[in-house]
């Protein structure tokens, strides 16, 4: 028997120390923090100093990972769907019905590469279209961002580009109303803790529960500040249909709108504000553009219809006194918006309405002074006052690939990366070639056209999001082979029955799916490739560091724990690292000596990466590869705090550490990134692209949602449903695979056949009126699709509201697959693909209309 | 001399299972003899987490109490094991024997806080065991389950049994379900989020369609004829606390100057959402 010895590694959920025995994993658990590291930040507030534990944090899905490593769901082996003859009848069709077989990773690897040359040949490069899923296990060489795009730029693809979905409404939106296009329409958020600690009275969190989507990545990093908050005495107010798990921490006050009328409870503020006088007057006139305009829309000089508290009432279904109660005591007090988990984000902004939620709730801060002390935009998630002078990038910087189009490389990071070598482009994956959505893969496929506006995540200014695109691109062929990398579009899309139909026709005539677990979208691929953990390669990050459109993410974490991330024991099975199978598939393509730089491996890889940052200037390179982490250290005390927006408010240059305002995008470097160089009431931008788009127009105001009430079909579906992101898993990793996530209460409910099925919590009185029992098996329907979950009864969630996590990790159809019920917990095989706008190409995920009854079985 | 305590904050408790998956990934999968053998991938809850809601929309409340063993001090456990298989050490911890307590199945049920599971493929009844291998290693200085705990909820103490008792009187610390006489270990705070019951309601000011703030709420036990008083806040809302379910008779009533007042009859049950109380001129 060997010695224990302690590795570390790195998680979405945080970094960890990891014990490893015998070539097995033992425990993992948060890095505890020693006097050898970097000493704590201090804030003084009111009477109090604050400095944080020396001990950092987890999530569930970190807590459950050793059981997901060691899961029966992985994929140990290259396998081969039983009926797929590469030369012969390919049985398309009976793709997720047919069973697999193990091959050799010889066999596998001639089948993919011999397909890879036949397609580029026969129909170019652009008819191989890839995409992986947004989240990845950690680590910055091994992202896709890094070794799938250095494969698939080299080899040459079409990307299937990712909507903004964190973002939808905010980018569709929000960045009309203030810019922020490099943020994707979120704002900056740099000092705002301390600000928030000396200056805050109250904070709104609307459509935010930061303890359970901990900003992102940054575990319960941020869970201490709420608790300080609360010692100082600050108020908070939870705007969310459900109950959620931040508001039942810490709630003074629970407001329920009906989903979709986010727009019309702002509205209802705006009015009492205007004829209370209760703004901030000088800032409206100083700092903001349109006004007046946006003023008669309220107050009902645009439309005759007041927008008074009563209208808002009818509209969100929350009592007028109470609509009041809470604009007059914003009002009075220095009030933090918490719009959506990080600052913004939140479900609200992935909905029908998503746009004008997001553009409300910058008039509302606007009104109150976005940017003096105590008012911000501010979910408590960011903002601690680490050092962001010290560079370290995130992943999506590109890592290996150094793809400065579709990366943040060309920001900072490939300069130095590849100062005496070359980054990876890919012209068809630029704005000149050929793209598809994400969202319409599968009509991509199945009918052969599409078109749009807006490629992939639009940051590059305001106007990108405008630019028409169709599929084909002249002169490109239509797809002939998917590389999927990842399995979750079917628990993560929208209708997502429809990725299930696209998969089973000859349409489409080579899958490979390269995949740690057996997951939903696994079971549809001809070939798969079976990739190792990052528990099982060598990697390098930091913590909560995703960078690219959240520049400086890490401020979410009360220090900078860049780790290495060690190989803890050798890949299971025969599993591979992600960069091993692609450089294996590049020398049968005959470029792997380009892919891998002449050879290097990963740990060569991570060695240049080290000297690409500044990690050089804190730690030698072997004394790193011993300890297996860094803690930047903090500014030194006394440093200039420069919160944000602070210098916007004051109408002075910017003097965050942001990345935009671009100088080309602001008059004499003064102003946020709007035509006017104001907070816009009235967006100049969508003035100049489109006046008369009623689902987005100038003028921000509430639209009544086509998912929601005032929907034809709701007297058919009466059940409005919201679907946020899981609370346990992230997205689908963690979820299903026999992971002990799968146990917890809240999570699955084990029924009496012995599944685990998903969760649908629906309110007492909605359940009464349908005989539903808690815990009882239920059909979740409409003319989408049916899901059998298990019903969770209720008070947190209003009568007409219910409530299902997204990200379901599974498909289990009960008959033939797209076309029967399905049991895993899929709920978005139910809500629309419909775009959020027929300008705004975003999905609206959260708006979701349904009916639900016991389910008796198959038979009923 | 010192032995080991948990004190577990109910008000701080977020339901976020880092406890239950920690004491998973320690014990699920690793053999640490003597102390115990793994325990399978599903099935047990060493550490469980109960949770409850109190009330109605939209003024319920919600609490979870995280329940480990409770090594009581005069453990039930110990008296329904045959062969000496359950034992309580030196520093307080009770502990199953892996070896002398395969088939004891009776321990199961012997457990008044139902926190023993069976394990079927080892034919072993299994617990908490405090993490007694990790101390007893010397590299940890507490447990798994509160190691990993990210809100406070969960403190190991390692104390003298006079320091404890101090303790107990300075954070009001009580122990779940008194009424067992095991003398527990594991204490804790804020109890009543889970034990005990309110009365909730909200009151507007009708004719202007405002929130009553500052009415005075009086809630008045018919029986014992005992008052508590309260007032609203800004959004109307009141909450009367730490009531004993299935008390009896109440009349609840709502002053406001220039208003009317109501009453209104309370059968306590369990916890209550009066709804919205109407007042006028
Ligand atoms: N209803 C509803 N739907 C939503 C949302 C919502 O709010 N409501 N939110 C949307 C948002 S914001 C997001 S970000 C998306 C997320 O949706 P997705 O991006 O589709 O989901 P992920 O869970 O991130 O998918 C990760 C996949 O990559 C695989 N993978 C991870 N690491 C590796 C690796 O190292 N190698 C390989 N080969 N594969 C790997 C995982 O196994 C998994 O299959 O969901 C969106 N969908
Ligand atoms: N545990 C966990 N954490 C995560 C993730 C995860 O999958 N799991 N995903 C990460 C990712 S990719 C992202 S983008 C972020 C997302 O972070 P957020 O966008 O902030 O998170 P969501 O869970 O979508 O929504 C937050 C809250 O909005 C509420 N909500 C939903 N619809 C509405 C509405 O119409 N109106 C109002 N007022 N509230 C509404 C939900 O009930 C939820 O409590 O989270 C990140 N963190
Ligand atoms: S809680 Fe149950 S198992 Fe634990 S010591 Fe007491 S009686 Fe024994
Ligand atoms: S003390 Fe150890 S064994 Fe007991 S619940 Fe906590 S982690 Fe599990
Ligand atoms: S880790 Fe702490 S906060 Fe989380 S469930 Fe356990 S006791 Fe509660
Ligand atoms: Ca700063
Ligand atoms: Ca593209
Ligand atoms: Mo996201």
């Amino acid at each position: 028997m060997g010695e224990t010895k302690r590795y570390t590694n790195s998680t979405t959920g945080g970094p960890v120390f990891v014990d490893v025995k015998d070539d097995k994993i033992v425990r993992m658990y948060p890095m505890e923090l020693t006097d050898e590291d970097a000493p704590n930040w201090e804030i003084e507030a009111r009477g109090r100093t604050f400095t944080p534990s020396r001990k950092t944090t987890i999530t569930p899905v970190t807590a459950a990972w050793k059981s997901q490593i060691y899961s029966p769901k992985r994929v140990l082996y290259p396998m081969k769907r039983v009926d797929f003859d590469v030369n012969g009848e390919r049985n398309c069709e009976n793709r997720g019905s047919s069973e697999y077989e193990r091959i050799s990773w010889e066999e596998a690897l001639n089948i993919v590469s011999s397909e890879i040359i036949r397609v580029k040949r026969d129909f170019g490069p652009g008819a191989i279209m890839s995409t992986a899923s947004s989240h990845h296990l950690w680590g910055n060489i091994g992202y896709r961002f890094s070794t799938l795009f250095r494969f698939m730029n080299l080899v040459g693809f079409t990307y299937a580009d990712h909507n903004p979905d964190s973002w939808e409404g905010w980018h569709w939106g929000g960045m009309h109303n203030w810019g922020f296009s490099w943020r994707l329409g979120n704002p900056e958020q740099y000092d705002l803790l301390e600000d928030g600690l000396q200056n805050t009275d109250m904070i709104v969190f609307w459509s935010a529960d930061p303890e359970t989507n901990n900003g992102i990545y940054a575990a319960f990093e941020s869970t201490p500040r709420r608790f300080w908050l609360k010692e100082l005495g600050v108020k908070m107010v939870f705007i969310d249909p459900y109950h959620n798990h931040s508001a039942a921490l810490f709630g003074d006050k629970w407001l329920a709108p009906r989903s979709g009328t986010d727009a019309a409870l702002a509205a209802g503020i705006a009015y009492i504000w205007i004829t209370e006088g209760t703004y901030d007057k000088e800032y409206v006139a100083t700092r903001t553009h349109g006004f007046e305009r946006w003023t008669e829309y309220i107050l009902g000089k645009e439309d005759g219809i007041p927008k008074d508290a009563k209208w808002a009432e009818n509209e969100t279904g929350i009592p007028e006194r109470e609509i009041k109660a809470l604009a007059r005591e914003w009002a009075s007090k220095k009030t933090m918006l918490g719009a959506g988990g990080l600052g913004g984000w939140g479900g609200a902004c992935r909905a029908t309405t998503g746009n004008e939620w997001a553009r409300m709730m910058i008039c509302l801060i606007a009104m109150q002074g976005m940017g003096k002390p105590g008012i911000n935009v501010w979910s408590t998630t960011q903002g601690a006052p680490v050092d962001e002078s010290f560079f370290f990038p995130g992943y999506a910087e590109g890592g290996i690939s150094g793809d400065v189009d579709n990366a943040a490389s060309g920001y900072e990071f490939a300069y130095r990366m590849f100062a005496n070598d070359r980054p990876t482009r890919n012209p068809i994956n630029s704005p000149q070639g050929q793209h598809i959505p994400r969202l319409r893969i599968p009509e991509a496929i199945l009918e052969g056209k599409l078109e749009w506006r807006g490629k992939g995540f639009c940051g590059a200014n305001v106007e990108a999001q405008f630019q028409k695109y169709e599929y084909p691109a002249p002169g490109y062929s239509k797809i002939q082979m998917y590389y999927r990398y990842g399995g979750s579009f079917i628990g993560t899309m929208t209708e997502t029955k429809r990725y299930v139909k696209m998969y089973r026709t000859d349409k489409l005539p080579f899958v490979v799916n390269q995949s740690v677990w057996f997951e939903g979208e696994a079971r549809f691929a001809d070939i798969i490739l079976p990739a190792c953990t990052n528990f099982e390669r060598w990697d390098i990050s930091e913590f909560a560091n995703c960078s690219g459109y959240i520049p400086h993410t890490y401020s979410q974490c009360n220090h900078r724990v860049i780790s290495l991330q060690m190989k803890c024991i050798e890949p299971l099975g025969e599993s591979k690292s992600d960069y091993q199978i692609f450089a294996d598939l590049a020398y049968k393509l005959g470029i792997g000596d380009i892919f891998t730089d002449g050879g290097k491996t990963e740990m060569d890889w991570i060695k240049q990466y080290f000297y690409a940052t500044d990690l050089p200037k804190g730690i030698t390179w072997e004394k790193f590869l011993e300890k297996g982490y860094y803690v930047v250290p903090n500014k030194p005390k006394g440093s200039k705090s420069t919160p944000a927006m602070r210098w916007y408010a004051e109408d002075r240059e910017i003097d965050t550490p942001d990345w935009g305002p671009m100088p080309s995008q602001q008059v004499a470097r003064k102003g946020v990134q709007t035509g006017s160089g104001k907070i816009e009431f009235v967006s100049t931008s969508l003035e100049r692209f489109d006046p008369n788009d009623m689902e987005r127009h100038p003028v921000t105001r509430y639209i009544e949602s086509w998912e929601g009430h005032h929907s034809p079909h709701y007297a058919q579906y009466p059940l409005q449903v919201i679907s946020p992101h899981p609370r346990f898993s992230f997205h689908t990793m963690g979820d299903s695979k026999e992971s002990h996530l799968n146990e917890i209460r809240d999570h699955r409910v084990l029924a009496a056949d012995g599944h685990r099925y998903w969760i649908f919590r629906i309110n007492t009185k909605d359940a009464e009126a349908r005989g539903i029992k808690h815990h009882d098996l239920i059909k979740v329907f409409n003319d989408r699709g049916v899901v059998i979950m298990a019903a969770q009864v209720t008070e947190r969630v209003p009568p007409g509201t219910a409530h299902s996590y997204e990200s379901c990790a599974d498909y289990l159809p009960l008959g033939e697959p797209g076309n029967s019920p399905e049991r895993a917990g899929c709920i978005n095989n139910l809500n629309s693909k419909r775009f959020m706008g027929k300008n705004s190409y975003g999905m609206a995920s959260n708006s979701l209309l349904v009916q639900v009854e016991k389910w008796e079985g198959m038979e009923s | 001399m010192k032995k080991v305590n948990m004190m577990i904050d109910i008000a701080r408790c977020s339901d976020c299972n880092n406890c239950f998956l920690s004491c998973k990934d320690e014990h699920w999968d690793n053999d640490n003899l003597p102390i115990a053998v793994s325990q399978p991938r599903f099935g047990h809850r060493w550490m469980d987490i109960l949770n409850i809601e109190r009330g109605q929309y939209p003024l319920q409340d919600v609490a979870y109490l995280p329940l480990p063993c409770m090594h009581c001090d005069n453990a039930p456990c110990i008296k329904a094991a045959t062969n000496g298989a359950v034992y309580k050490r030196e520093d307080g911890i009770v502990i199953i024997d892996p070896v002398k307590a395969k088939g004891q199945k009776q321990l199961v049920e012997a457990c008044p806080y139902k926190v023993i599971y069976w394990n079927e493929e080892s034919q072993l009844p299994q617990k908490c065991t405090m993490c007694a291998h990790l101390l007893d290693d010397g590299t940890w200085k507490e447990p798994r389950c509160t190691f990993a705990c990210p809100t406070g909820t969960l403190n190991f103490l390692y104390l003298e049994d006079d320091e404890m008792a101090e303790k107990i009187k300075a954070e009001n610390l009580e122990v779940y379900h008194p009424e067992y006489g095991t003398k527990p270990r594991v204490y804790y705070k804020n109890l009543y989020r889970f034990t005990k019951c309110h009365v909730t309601g909200s009151v507007e000011l009708h004719d202007k369609k405002d929130c009553a703030d500052g009415a005075i709420v009086t809630l008045t036990n018919v029986g014992t004829q005992q008052n508590i008083v309260t007032e609203t806040n800004n959004y109307g809302d009141f909450k009367v606390d730490k009531l004993e379910p299935n008390s009896g008779e109440y009349t609840l009533m709502v002053e406001y100057p220039g208003y009317g007042s109501k009453t209104i009859k309370v059968d306590l049950i369990t916890s209550i959402n009066v709804g919205s109380v109407y007042l006028t001129r």
